[in-house]
């Protein structure tokens, strides 16, 4: 028998109180106001006093719309039907597609047994050369993109998207503005992606509760699938919208904010929610690239901050470009051996080379003047940026490598640069 | 008997609030019903008959009115052979056996045996019927591994038992009587070879606590030579994200010359921990040629699983610690992160609605970081023999930055602080320690005129390189910008090392001693460079051969050649040496 309450006693923020007993934590709920029926989900219970998140948002939410309890936590479909469908952060279909009623399977289940984990052993190739040769993606790592509002991070997704030999992506778009996805739709479609992707999108036009939902919905169908044999690439762009949704539930349910606004357990929420990344034995995996914009390009700000505690490690993109200092991929150690012998020793040795050239733009930026090493590095740095850190450049690694050897041909003598002298002799072009 | 129970009257995430009837202890057990279903909590506050908990699970779809059941004792560990090896979860259960009965995912509301109650071992009585004994004396002992287990008085007995019956050598389970005792006033006890110990009080079965002295070798040059850490002594560890914290750790937790290591991971990456413990058992440790498992036992409770039994996993790490320096051993305590500890702290408090202190932490963070890490110490045992138990933390400093509450209430109770810089770590100088902000209280087994020494050259280095960001090298003197050449050498050579390597990842003490004493004589030495250019090639040169004798083998002929030709290059250029 489900329960019924038609007296709503307090609405606050996106949250609604009702007296009833029988109310099992985190479960869901429906508000039906004048404006339409909305999900609800319990989130704390205080004698007969339950407290509801409202996912439509509490807008016009009377005192004397009816509450109607469901029974049972939050819950999203599972089938091969949802293939190419968008839905919302409710679950419900945005696409006017039919809703997806069999199969549901509840969502945020329970960690993995960490003795049920392997370490990770295939690269994910992007064809991307900063992410391929520098930082290699791995599959069931947890990476984000660290950013800045106007940076093309929505174009590097869809590309990674596009590119990687994944089974299936699905997309969680948290506050996304609507032209940002509908270049998703339109790129994935255009692309022959669509009929393996899964969306679901909450706009920034949609309540803020709604899009709180997204990671979970996202990721309780890509462990599914994961489970079932399918190798799972999860986008989320983007969780600083998330992380903001975290924070006005935690103040409207007056929590003791811990810094800049933000709840104790962010950190704790965070992760629960990355840590779905996983690679199972003997079946799928999941593999989390998520967009976390910086406000006003702090990483310090809590939300990269304890980010980058979770993630094992992070892409900075500045200036449309994969920031070669300061993104890293803890993982890559994993994969870069077995690829090409050549790999790792270009990955450092460009990198340093690419260093040595940052210092002498300085000095020539402060009127130093230049010597012929500098004048080498100048060439070497402008030939790196355009061949190797260009987010245009789309090759394959092995291609990659070579282009990074005809680089280093062009600009300097094999014994100026540090490399062993077995692979000069093999790859050093003559 | 009939269980003592109470139902739920609030809940607010994993708190709840319960009402009872009767007696409650505080930090007591409990279970609420929920279904069939059972999950742990644990009592943190009472206030009138109303108990507020910490729930060990994610507390989905518990109701209003849901039974409660008291256990009538505190959050315990069960104490005995067969710990080690082991890989438990924040509150002790045994995460192998768990994926082998329950799949994939963590189950929720399972208890399982943390140690095997129908295992045999083989015990050899060391005392005899009529003895006197008290907590913590040894009564016979067992085979663990490469250790031998004492069997002891539990710790909870008070006063002198004398020994009633004991029984002989032979093999029996954990939960066989092996012993029975009794006291003056007739109280009986019988004793198992295990026994529980609530997590939160620290074990004192001991004659008494004594300064931490001995070196413990991490086998990490900086550390040992520069910033040492004391058998029984506590260190920390901060640094920003990507600093190598996790790194540092695991490379002492394989190469740290104690007898046993704990690693308590600690709200961190699952996949971290899988690398342990994949890897563990396979690494071989060259001082004793057995697994390194057979030494370690793992706590781990990593970021995805449910916070109160974060907040208890270092507890319960540190009591197991505890238990082994019982036995006369050495242990070292790796918690990482304490940050995350904290956090849990702070969650708990807020949930709680207790006055935030600063960035909301609760008022009491400084002292429980304290107590913590008070629970280090080298003792002497009731036989005379010594433990230590050593406690190393790392902190995640929310935005890198050290000024945060528990960086500071951890700098105050900790003998020496490893402080890991992003600068370092950007420029892949690994370990990232910075070697002008960390200290140490303890001694090194290097002389301090030596460690001086480098202190000195690297203070003026790091001013010469400041100034010379304003001036430019044109604007330094030779002599000037030998003394920053001299800096970087010793950072180079001595405080840099490479984890990956399997000769340079580990130092042994007796060939820092060597190879410091060789860095100190090039850093005391007068060259004869006219030139920066001459004296930056001599450097490079220098730092380039001894960085290759680093990769040499301690001793081997590699080693000496390598050796000879830095004499070679040094006479070379030496200002009193003969052309």
């Amino acid at each position: 028998m489900r329960k019924v309450c038609t007296k709503i006693l307090k609405i606050a923020g996106d949250v609604v109180s009702v007296k009833a007993d029988g109310v099992a934590n985190e479960e869901l709920a429906t508000v039906l106001t004048s404006r339409g029926k909305s999900l609800a989900q319990v989130i704390r219970l205080d004698g007969d006093m339950v407290s509801l998140q409202v996912f439509a948002g509490a807008r016009g939410v009377s005192t004397g719309d009816e509450v109607r309890f469901m029974g049972h936590p939050m819950q999203v479909g599972f089938s091969d039907n949802m293939l190419g469908r968008i839905f919302t952060g409710s679950g419900v279909p945005r696409d006017n597609g039919p809703a997806i009623t069999d199969n549901l399977i509840e969502v945020a289940g329970p960690p993995v047994n960490p003795m049920n984990r392997v370490i990770p052993k295939n690269m994910i190739r992007t064809n991307i050369p900063m992410i391929d040769v520098f930082n290699s993606l791995v599959e069931s790592q947890k990476l984000p993109i660290f950013s800045v509002s106007g940076e093309p991070y929505d174009e590097l997704m869809a590309r990674i998207a596009l590119q990687a030999e994944v089974d299936m992506i699905v997309l969680g778009g948290i506050g996304l503005k609507f032209d940002q996805f509908m270049y998703f739709r339109d790129t994935l479609e255009a692309g022959g992606a669509l009929a393996r992707s899964i969306f679901f999108i909450h706009t920034a036009a949609d309540p803020i509760v709604e899009g709180r939902m997204v990671p979970d919905l996202s990721l309780a169908v890509a462990e599914k699938f994961a489970l079932h044999g399918k190798k799972v690439l999860v986008l989320l762009t983007d969780m600083t919208n998330f992380a903001d949704g975290l924070k006005e539930i935690a103040i409207t349910m007056e929590q003791v904010p811990s810094n800049r606004g933000y709840p104790g357990d962010l950190y704790s929420q965070l992760a629960v929610r990355y840590e779905k990344a996983v690679d199972f034995v003997d079946a799928g995996s999941i593999t989390i690239l998520a967009v976390t914009t910086m406000p006003g390009d702090d990483i310090t700000h809590p939300v990269p901050d304890n980010t980058g505690y979770i993630t094992e490690g992070q892409f900075y993109l500045r200036n449309g470009r994969i920031e070669p200092f300061g993104s890293l991929s803890r993982l890559k150690q994993q994969v870069n051996k077995d690829t090409r012998g050549d790999h790792r020793a270009i990955m450092d040795g460009m990198i340093q080379l690419y260093a040595q050239y940052k210092e002498t733009e300085e000095k020539k930026a402060m009127g130093f003047r230049m010597s012929d090493w500098d004048n080498k590095l100048l060439r070497y740095g402008g030939l790196f940026e355009s061949h190797m850190m260009d987010l245009k450049v789309n090759v394959s690694l092995e291609e990659a490598l070579d282009n990074g050897w005809k680089i280093l041909g062009e600009c300097f003598n094999p014994e100026e640069t540090n490399f062993r002298t077995d692979l000069v002799e093999e790859f050093w072009p003559k | 008997m009939s269980k003592k129970t109470g139902k739920i009257v609030s809940v607010n995430a994993n708190m709840i609030a319960v009402k009872f009837e009767g007696d409650v202890l505080q930090n007591e057990v409990a279970y609420v019903i929920e279904g069939d279903l059972r999950l742990k909590a644990e009592v943190v506050k009472i206030t009138g008959n109303t108990a507020f908990m910490q729930v060990f699970e994610y507390t989905k779809g518990v109701k209003i009115g849901d039974d409660v059941e008291f256990a009538r004792h505190m959050l315990s560990v069960q104490l005995g052979p067969g710990l080690l090896a082991q890989i438990y979860d924040g509150l002790q259960n045994p995460l192998p056996e768990i994926a082998e009965r329950f799949g994939i995912f963590l189950p929720v509301g399972e208890e399982l045996d943390a140690i095997d109650p129908e295992k045999q071992w083989e015990f050899t009585p060391e005392s005899k019927k009529g003895d006197i004994v008290k907590a913590g004396d040894t009564l016979g002992s067992v085979p663990e591994g490469m250790f031998k287990h004492r069997i002891m008085v539990p710790f909870h007995l008070r006063g002198e038992y004398s020994v009633k019956e004991i029984k002989g050598e032979g093999r029996y389970s954990v939960s066989e009587e092996i012993a029975a005792l009794s006291n003056a006033d007739g109280e009986k006890a019988g004793v198992t070879m295990m026994f529980e110990w609530p997590v939160k009080i620290p074990i004192t079965a001991y004659k008494e606590k004594i300064p931490p002295k001995e070196a413990l070798i991490t086998r990490i040059r900086i550390i040992d030579t520069m910033f040492p850490v004391a058998k029984g002594g506590t260190y920390c560890i901060p640094g920003p994200f990507g600093a190598g914290k996790t790194v540092l750790q695991q490379l002492t937790s394989r190469h740290a010359e104690v007898d046993i290591v704990l690693i308590a991971a600690c709200g961190e990456r699952a996949g971290e921990v899988v690398e342990t413990l994949k890897e563990f058992p396979k690494i071989i440790d060259s001082r004793t040629g057995k697994p390194l498992m057979e030494r370690t036992i793992i706590i781990c409770n990593t970021s995805s699983m449910p916070v109160a039994a974060r907040e208890s996993s270092v507890y319960t790490a540190a009591t197991i610690a505890e238990y082994y320096r019982q036995m006369g051993l050495d242990v070292l305590l790796l918690a990482d992160s304490t940050s995350r500890w904290a956090q849990a702290m702070r969650e708990l408090s807020g949930r709680l609605e207790e006055i935030p202190g600063e960035e909301a932490y609760p008022a009491y963070l400084e002292s429980r970081i304290a107590q913590f890490y008070e629970r280090a110490g080298a003792v002497t045992l009731n036989d005379g023999t010594t433990g230590t138990l050593t406690i190393g933390g790392t902190v995640s400093p929310a935005g890198g930055s050290f000024e945060e509450p528990v960086t500071q209430s951890t700098l105050k109770v900790v003998g020496a602080f490893h402080g890991l810089s992003r600068e370092r770590s950007d420029a892949r100088k690994f370990p990232s320690v910075d070697p002008l902000e960390s200290w140490s209280k303890y001694n090194s087994f290097i002389g301090r005129d030596l460690t001086d020494r480098a202190r000195t050259i690297m203070v003026k280095g790091d001013e010469v390189a400041r100034m010379m960001k304003v001036v430019g090298e044109e604007g330094t003197t030779t002599a000037d910008y030998t003394v920053y050449l001299k800096s970087d050498f010793l950072d180079s050579v001595y405080f840099q090392q490479n984890g990956f390597d399997e000769v340079d990842a580990s130092t042994s003490a007796e060939r820092q001693m060597y190879v410091f004493n060789k860095v100190v004589e090039v850093l005391k030495g007068e060259y004869t460079v006219d030139s920066k250019d001459e004296a930056r090639k001599f450097f490079y040169d220098l730092r380039h051969r001894f960085i290759n004798w680093n990769y040499k083998k301690w001793g081997s002929p590699e080693f000496k050649e390598q050796e000879k030709e830095i004499n070679s290059l040094l006479a070379e250029k030496k200002k009193d040496s003969p052309r």
